[in-house]
């Protein structure tokens, strides 16, 4: 009888037995993105478990490393809140003089990446080491209980932007952190997500693969600071691509005229010139996705300022080089 | 055989880098500190050290790549100074809390603000409570010595620790003097490869590093840093004779100058020793009881060696290049920790001088040793005093 392969390997690096909450999108994003580096590495080197972590303070730092407890089976380093990136420099460059084959995973929540440990990712980026960043982006710090970053979207409730009188919520644009990283002109980075799971893997290997530094930004749920049903975490990630509000993309050696852009499905029409995307009509209103999180509840009770939200989306894509059309729900 | 040569402090800690032969150096170049990065650059770029340099853009991002490159288990070396120390000090509680034999040399400088790049002890003396073992040379060669005998105790098993070795700005860092450079050879016999025992960062072994840990393991692991603190004294003394056997030159905790019938011995660090000993010389030509202790050894806190020196002296006077507010210097506070049980102790007058760089000349000796006289003769004295303040400008 024949066995189908499965999508990615069965080998486990993050171990079931962490801390983390029910419905953890980020748990899911770590345990994809090992089991995608393995087999890079495998298909690399020789050798799946060539590898060795280093990962910023953060809750999937505190839930997968409570001593005398591990749920990592790959060798795993935390030092602090900004310095992965560093941390992952000297990791990188003392393997490079034992000689052991391989490369370094560094791991960084928004809050690591986008705003504490920005200058010393640009640094290991900027110095070209051997080394992923993978940037798992669940919007706010949700170590601490859900304070906002430069990575919570407009509009969305923290409990250090709550909507008021005065507030619609966070009332800055999200920073795009993967922009910042292609700026650095380094061979790789990505955008991904959960709610695309067979491409996220996809861009963990090509990322492991690269001579070099990469960059990989990658959209995970969390429950407890968006609000949202446990069990939805997949379903709202997938509804973020099919809206538009999380775009899929590529960008190789800094190359912004050829940024690669992935389908958004989810019944989008979309526009090719020369195999690139160059417009989008997207089906779906980025309402779908936001009725499903709490931290947009009020919203919409202030339609304006989902317009608002909805120009950021349109301004983003266009620095993506993409025409969209994003819908509004019908009345 | 070993080389005679000149050459100012950075360079020593640059050239005994390269004699301990670290695998991977991160540093970010701050005044006065800066030629020793640049020297170990050259160093690297002739072929002359197999090592990985990391130029890194910060201070934090050094010491952190030194702690990732320590916890995949090489030896490691950077450099810095005042602010750059500083910006490691939330990292160099990590280093030692994790046991990572990390060597720095510090070219001691004040700390902003007013910024200052001339010397004073404030940059390390803050770090006292990381974990990390201290080291203060008096001069160049000790700058060297200092930093091979930092490395061989951070590395022992008992110890794991890492350390840092300073040396005063300016005086010491930018000042030619003779050095003498020993064979690699002795020195590879001393120091030997890096070689952990344990598993660090092996795809093979993995292990966890650098964990969370709840309330019912903190304070052991706190404890274990204690310890190993604790340890390092035995460890030190036997690192200091085994260096005496094999490069001749002797190093103790605290080294005294003439202190056997001192009254009043002045114990100090660094380069002001020195001076200190100048100054004794000078005061006992004169007829007056006088003594110099200087502290090589900071952290561990030579507690037995304090109380054998105080046995000495009816006063012992501080000089410190450092300000505890409140309290006065650092020492003042060490000393009389050390002493307060003790039955028989002598008076301690503390002594705040040469900050920032300012001179500290025979004439502020003389100010000192006079209130120091005072607390001899049992009259009213301050315990502590800023020595060369220039009243006019307060």
């Amino acid at each position: 009888m024949a066995v189908r392969k499965p999508p990615v390997t069965t080998r486990e690096y993050w171990a079931p037995g962490h801390a983390a909450c029910a419905g953890c999108g980020c748990a899911t994003a770590l345990r994809l993105a090992t089991k995608a580096f393995s087999e890079a590495m495998e298909e690399k080197y020789g050798d799946p478990d060539a590898f060795a972590i280093a990962q910023a303070t953060g809750c999937m730092e505190v839930v997968s490393a409570v001593f005398p407890y591990t749920a990592w089976k790959a060798p795993w380093v935390h030092v602090a809140f900004e310095n992965a990136a560093a941390v992952a420099s000297g990791v990188e460059a003392a393997w490079k003089k034992k000689g052991l084959k391989g490369k370094i995973l560094a791991i960084g929540g928004d809050g690591g990446t986008a705003d504490i440990g920005m200058q010393a990712l640009s640094g290991m980026l900027e110095r070209w080491h051997n080394v992923v960043y993978l940037m798992y982006d669940n919007e706010a710090y949700m170590n601490t209980g859900i304070q906002r970053s430069s990575s919570t979207p407009y509009g969305a409730w923290t409990t250090t932007s709550p909507p008021g009188k005065y507030s619609i919520g966070e009332d800055k644009p999200k920073k795009w952190v993967a922009l910042i990283a292609a700026a650095h002109q380094i061979p790789y980075v990505a955008t991904a997500s959960i709610g695309n799971p067979f491409d996220f893997v996809r861009k963990m290997k090509k990322a492991a693969k690269v001579d070099g530094p990469a960059f990989v930004q990658v959209h995970c749920t969390c429950p407890t600071g968006w609000k949202s049903p446990l069990e939805k975490g997949v379903e709202i990630a997938r509804l973020a691509i099919e809206t538009g509000v999380w775009p899929l993309f590529e960008i190789e050696n800094g190359d912004f005229h050829n940024i690669k852009i992935q389908s958004p499905g989810g019944g989008a029409k979309v526009k090719r010139e020369g195999g690139k995307i160059v417009a989008i009509e997207f089906k779906k209103p980025i309402e779908e996705y936001l009725k499903l999180q709490g931290r947009f509840k009020h919203l919409f009770k202030q339609p304006e300022a989902i317009d608002q939200l909805r120009e950021q989306i349109k301004a983003m894509w266009k620095v993506l080089g993409v025409e969209v059309t994003l819908p509004k729900p019908e009345e | 055989m070993p080389i005679r040569t000149v050459m100012k402090a950075n360079e020593a800690a640059a050239w005994a880098a390269k004699l301990a032969k670290p695998k991977v150096i991160a540093a970010f170049p701050i005044t006065p500190s800066t030629l020793v990065p640049e020297k170990i650059s050259e160093f690297v770029a002739n072929g002359e050290l197999d090592a990985e340099f990391i130029k890194v853009e910060s201070e934090h991002s050094a010491i952190s790549a030194c702690v990732g490159a320590s916890a995949a288990g090489v030896r490691t070396f950077t450099a810095t100074a005042s602010q750059g120390l500083a910006l490691m000090h939330e990292i160099l509680f990590i280093a030692a809390g994790m046991r990572l034999p990390i060597v720095i040399a510090v070219g001691n400088r004040a700390l902003s603000a007013p910024i200052n790049i001339w010397n004073d002890w404030q940059d390390t003396i803050s770090e006292r409570d990381t974990g990390w073992l201290q080291f203060y040379a008096e001069n160049n060669q000790e700058a060297l010595d200092l930093i091979l005998i930092a490395y061989k105790v951070a590395e022992d098993e008992r110890v794991l620790l890492p350390a840092m070795v300073g040396f005063d700005a300016f005086i010491l860092t930018h000042t030619v003097e003779p050095v003498e450079i020993p064979d690699q050879e002795l020195v590879d016999e001393f120091l030997g490869e890096y070689e952990p025992k344990h598993a660090y960062l092996d795809p093979k072994r993995p292990i966890t590093q650098g964990t969370l840990a709840f309330p019912a393991h903190y304070m052991e692991a706190r404890y274990k840093v204690w310890e190993a603190n604790e340890n390092a004294r035995k460890v030190i003394d036997e690192v200091f004779a085994e260096f005496e056997k094999k490069f001749g030159r002797k190093y103790q905790k605290i080294e005294e100058y003439r202190t056997d019938d001192a009254e009043i011995i002045f114990v100090t660090m660094g380069s002001l020793a020195g001076t200190v000993k100048e100054y004794v010389d000078h005061l006992r030509e004169k007829g007056v009881k006088a003594g110099a202790a200087k502290m090589t050894v900071y952290r561990p806190f030579p507690i037995e060696e304090v109380r054998e020196l105080a046995k000495k002296a009816k006063v012992l006077a501080l000089l410190e290049k450092n300000v505890t507010f409140s309290v006065g210097g650092a020492l003042f506070q060490d000393f009389s920790r050390t002493l307060v049980n003790e039955k028989e102790k002598p008076v301690i007058v503390d002594f705040i001088l040469g900050l920032g760089g300012r001179d500290v000349t025979f004439k502020d000796l003389d100010e000192a040793l006079a209130i120091a006289q005072k607390a001899l003769n049992g009259e009213e004295f301050d315990e502590v005093n800023w020595i060369g303040l220039r009243k006019e400008i307060l």
